[in-house]
C-alpha cells in the first residue's frame, strides 16, 4: 500500500524536485541557449535568457570553417566500431560463462575487472611509442583497437550479469520438446538475451563516444573525434562562445538522448551488477 | 557437464581472455621496462639501464608531492560533494514528486556531456570573471566576482568534475532506496521512529554499501582526471591543477622524458590498485549471492 501523503506535502517536494533539477540541468541549457545567440550578445553582461536574436548562423560556421561533420564521422566510427568490435569478442565470452561456468569463471570476472582498474596513464607512455612505431597515431584503426580493448571488460560483465539472469531451465524444457542446438539458440535463447545485449551495446556506445583521455593523447586532427575537436576551442585566441556552444550543442545532442534511454542500465553496467 | 561443453565453453573464451592478457601484460611489462632506463625520446639512442634511479627522481620531486596533494584534494573534495549532495537528492526524489521522470532525466543528464565540453563550458559561460553567468549573479547581489581559475583553480576543477559525477552517485543510490522496503520504513514509522531516526537507523545502513560501491568506482575514475584540466588549466597556473595523471602526461608528452613518466605511470598503478583491491573483494562477494 502507497504511503498517503498529504498535499502539501507533494506541493513542497515537487517543488524542491524541479528546481534542484532544474540547477543541474542548467549549464547544458545556457549552453545550448548560447548557441543559438551571436557572438556579442553570448558574451554580454547583463546575460540575455531568452528575448535574444535567435539565429543558427554558428551552425553553419562551425560546419563551414571546421568540417564539424568530418570529425562527427570520426566519433561514430570510434564509438560504434570499438563497441561492435568489444560485442563480438565479448557474447561468447559471455555466455560461455554464464551458461557452461567452470571453477575459475569468477575469478577470470574478478580479473577482467581488475584490468579495467589500471589506469590509463600507467600505459600511456608504452602505448603512444607503439602506436608511434606502428603508424597507428591519429588514425581511426588505432582509436577503435584502444577504446575496444579498454571497454572489453566493461562490455564482457554488463553482458554476463544479463546472460545469468536467462533460466537455465528454460533450455531443458525445449530439449525435451525435441529443440536441436541451433533451434534452440534462435528460437529460445536469442529472444531472451536481445535486451541485455542492446542495453550493454548502447552503454558502450556512450562510454566510448565520451571518452576522453586516449583520444587526446593518441589523435589529433585526421582521426580526431568530437572529444578533440571540441578541446581544439580551449585556446585563448580562438575562443567564439556562440561557437563553442554550438559545437557542444551537436556534439552531445545525440549521445544526451541516447543515455536518456539507458539510465536504468547504467547504473547496472557501471557498477558492475553491485546495484541493480 | 561433458567434457564437450567445457572445451566450447574455453574456445569461446579464450579471445576475450588472450586479448584481455596482452593489453594488459605488454604495455605494463613496457612500463616497468622503461621506467629503469634513463631515456628521453629527444635523446634516441642513448638509452641506459640506471635501476631504481628513476623512481627516486619521481618521487622526490616537489612536483609530485605537490601533484599528490591536488590529486587528494580533488578525489576527496569530489567524494564528499557527491555522496552528500547525491543522497539528499536521492532522498527528495524518493518522495512523491510530480513528474519525476523528467526531473531524474535533468537530473541524470550532465553525465552524459563529454569532458570536454563541461569543463569548456563551465570555465567560460559559467566561470568566466567577467562574462561568465556566475561574475554577473555576483555582481547583481553586490559581491565581488571570483575570478576561479586564477585564484581559486582547484575549486573550479572540483565543481565541474563533481557535476560531471553527481549524477552517478544520485542515480546509484536512487536506485538503491527504491529497492528499500516500503513496509521497513512503515514498521520504523510505526515503533514511534521519527524521519530523522528512521533515516540514521533504517535508511542510511541500507545505503552502506551503494556507497562504499559508488566511493570505489568514483575513485577509479577520479584518480586519472585528464581531460578536464587538459582543455581548462593545463596543469596551472605552477602546478596548482597538477594531478599525478597530469603529471605523468606532462613528462611523457611535454618533456618527453619517457624513464620517468614510466616511473610515474607505476606509481599511478600502484594507487590504483590499493583502490582496486577492495573494490573487487565487494564485487566479488556479490557474485556469489
Amino acid at each position: 500500500m502507497a504511503r498517503r501523503v498529504s498535499p502539501a506535502r507533494i506541493c513542497v517536494s515537487t517543488a524542491a524536485a524541479w528546481l534542484v533539477g532544474f540547477a543541474i540541468f542548467f549549464p547544458i541549457l545556457w549552453m545550448v541557449l548560447a548557441s543559438f545567440k551571436t557572438e556579442l550578445e553570448a558574451f554580454s553582461t547583463p546575460p540575455s535568457f531568452l528575448f535574444f536574436h535567435w539565429t543558427l548562423e554558428n551552425y553553419a560556421t562551425v560546419q563551414q570553417r571546421s568540417d564539424y561533420l568530418q570529425h562527427a564521422f570520426n566519433s561514430v566510427v570510434v564509438a560504434g566500431g570499438s563497441t561492435l568490435i568489444a560485442m563480438l569478442i565479448a557474447i561468447p565470452a559471455a555466455w560461455s560463462m554464464a551458461f557452461a561456468p567452470s571453477k575459475r569463471t569468477k575469478d577470470t570476472l574478478l580479473w577482467m575487472l581488475s584490468t579495467k582498474m589500471m589506469p590509463p596513464v600507467g600505459v600511456l607512455v608504452p602505448i603512444y611509442l607503439l602506436y608511434r612505431t606502428f603508424g597507428l597515431l591519429d588514425t581511426l584503426g588505432g582509436l577503435v583497437l584502444v577504446l575496444c580493448l579498454g571497454n572489453l571488460p566493461i562490455v564482457v560483465w554488463m553482458l554476463f550479469t544479463y546472460f545469468k539472469e536467462i533460466p537455465k531451465d528454460i533450455l531443458e524444457a525445449a530439449r525435451m520438446d525435441g529443440a536441436t542446438v541451433g533451434r534452440e539458440l534462435i528460437y529460445v535463447l536469442t529472444p531472451m538475451a536481445v535486451p541485455g545485449i542492446a542495453s550493454t551495446l548502447l552503454l558502450n556506445v556512450i562510454l566510448a563516444w565520451n571518452e576522453a583521455f586516449w583520444t587526446l593523447n593518441l589523435s589529433s586532427s585526421e582521426a580526431a573525434p568530437l572529444t578533440v575537436f571540441i578541446a581544439s576551442y580551449s585556446s585563448p585566441e580562438g575562443l567564439f562562445w556562440a561557437r563553442l556552444s554550438a559545437a557542444s550543442t551537436l556534439a552531445i545532442a545525440p549521445i544526451l538522448v541516447l543515455g536518456w534511454f539507458s539510465q536504468r542500465q547504467l547504473v547496472r553496467g557501471l557498477t558492475f551488477g553491485a546495484v541493480k | 557437464m561433458t567434457a564437450e561443453t567445457r572445451a566450447l565453453g574455453r574456445l569461446l573464451l579464450g579471445p576475450a581472455v588472450a586479448l584481455l592478457f596482452v593489453w594488459m601484460i605488454v604495455p605494463l611489462a613496457m612500463t616497468i621496462y622503461f621506467s629503469t632506463l634513463h631515456y628521453n625520446l629527444l635523446n634516441p639512442g642513448m638509452e641506459q639501464f640506471v635501476g631504481l634511479e628513476n623512481y627516486i627522481y619521481f618521487l622526490t620531486d616537489p612536483a609530485f608531492l605537490a601533484s599528490l596533494y591536488n590529486t587528494l584534494v580533488l578525489v576527496g573534495s569530489v567524494l564528499v560533494l557527491t555522496i552528500v549532495l547525491g543522497t539528499l537528492i536521492a532522498l527528495l526524489l524518493d518522495q512523491v514528486v510530480v513528474g519525476r521522470s523528467i526531473v531524474r532525466l535533468m537530473v541524470i543528464a550532465p553525465f552524459f556531456v563529454m569532458p570536454t565540453v563541461s569543463a569548456l563550458v563551465w570555465k567560460n559561460l559559467l566561470m568566466h570573471p567577467v562574462s561568465g553567468l556566475f561574475a554577473w549573479i555576483a555582481t547583481s547581489l553586490g559581491l565581488t566576482p571570483i575570478d576561479w581559475f586564477a585564484n581559486a583553480p582547484l575549486v573550479a576543477i572540483i565543481l565541474i568534475v563533481a557535476w560531471q559525477w553527481l549524477p552517478f552517485a544520485t542515480l546509484i543510490l536512487l536506485t538503491a532506496l527504491q529497492s528499500l522496503d516500503e513496509e521497513q520504513r512503515e514498521a520504523a514509522e510505526m515503533d514511534g521512529a521519527g524521519p530523522f531516526s528512521s533515516f540514521l537507523y533504517v535508511t542510511l545502513p541500507h545505503l552502506a554499501r551503494p556507497i562504499t560501491v559508488v566511493i570505489l568506482i568514483e575513485t577509479i575514475f577520479l584518480l586519472t582526471v585528464f581531460a578536464e584540466i587538459f582543455v581548462t588549466t593545463g596543469g596551472g597556473p605552477g602546478l596548482a591543477t597538477t594531478n599525478i595523471a597530469f603529471l605523468i602526461y606532462a613528462q611523457a608528452l611535454i618533456q618527453y622524458d619517457v624513464g620517468s613518466a614510466s616511473a610515474g605511470g607505476m606509481v599511478a598503478v600502484v594507487i590504483a590498485n590499493i583502490v582496486a583491491f577492495f573494490l573487487v573483494r565487494i564485487v566479488g562477494r556479490n557474485l556469489e549471492a
